[in-house]
């Protein structure tokens, strides 16, 4: 099935891309998503301890299923305000 | 004209635009705080030049919301609103406004102040910082918002 993927920030640049599309095969988690995209990517690999993840724009967990045509984020240690 | 009480926006804030719309039709209230964040010219030893702020939009609307629902659930009879901008931010330009609006000095700034505290822990939006020499996405805190540990930190610096 596939999924969409938005990367943000160092993630984004380490990626060279903010959004991209993934096919993982069911039944899959958040944290399939992260493993498919660290194979491909090994550079952000460093991220997984602290970075946090989104399904559909709303915070999620790595365990957190995902399903055909959702949206998955992963989010570096954010800096606002 | 109604003016959002959340916004994530690249257009220049206005403080008293917020202000007026917290302020509307309410009668009840002994004070009103606000908190302005401002891009300033140096950080961690380096000449700061601007700053670029990336957002993942609608969750942060959502963390946003989140916030100000907690500190309703704190200060009751306290309302929030909160904008924050977002793209490229020059020296000296606002980054966020946060206005407080209650019957009682106490419970706005606390409200005002444990907003600010909370936009810094759990809502997904990110600093690039660039500076003379170089440039650098800057990184925080780990946004986790079911962190009681991090909204018990930030209510106990607001209650100060």
């Amino acid at each position: 099935m596939r999924v969409t993927v938005r990367l943000f920030a160092r993630l984004r640049d380490l990626a060279g891309a903010g959004e991209l599309t993934r096919d993982v095969s069911a039944p899959a988690t958040v944290q399939t998503v992260w493993d498919s995209l660290v194979s491909e990517m090994p550079s952000l690999a460093e991220y997984e301890r602290t970075m946090s993840v989104a399904v559909n724009a709303e915070y999620s967990r790595m365990a957190a299923s995902v399903n055909e045509g959702d949206e998955v984020a992963f989010l570096p240690p954010v800096s606002g305000g | 004209m109604g003016v959002e009480l959340v916004a994530v926006t690249s257009e220049v804030l206005n403080l008293e635009a917020l202000t007026a719309e917290i302020s509307r039709g309410a009668s009840g209230d002994g004070a009103i705080t606000a908190f302005t964040g401002l891009v300033r010219d140096h950080n961690q030893g380096r000449r700061v030049t601007f700053l670029d702020y990336e957002a993942y939009e609608p969750l942060a609307v959502r963390a946003l919301n989140r916030i100000i629902e907690e500190a309703g659930t704190m200060w009751a009879d306290t309302r929030l609103g909160v904008h924050h901008r977002i793209g490229r931010l020059e020296i000296g330009e606002a980054s966020i406004i946060i206005v407080a609006a209650s019957p009682h000095r106490g419970h706005a700034f606390a409200a005002c102040r444990y907003a600010i505290e909370r936009v810094k822990q759990i809502v997904p939006i990110w600093k690039h910082e660039h500076f003379e020499g170089g440039e650098v996405w800057l990184e925080g805190a780990t946004a986790d918002p079911e962190d009681e540990h991090a909204k018990q930190a930030a209510y106990k610096i607001a209650c100060a």
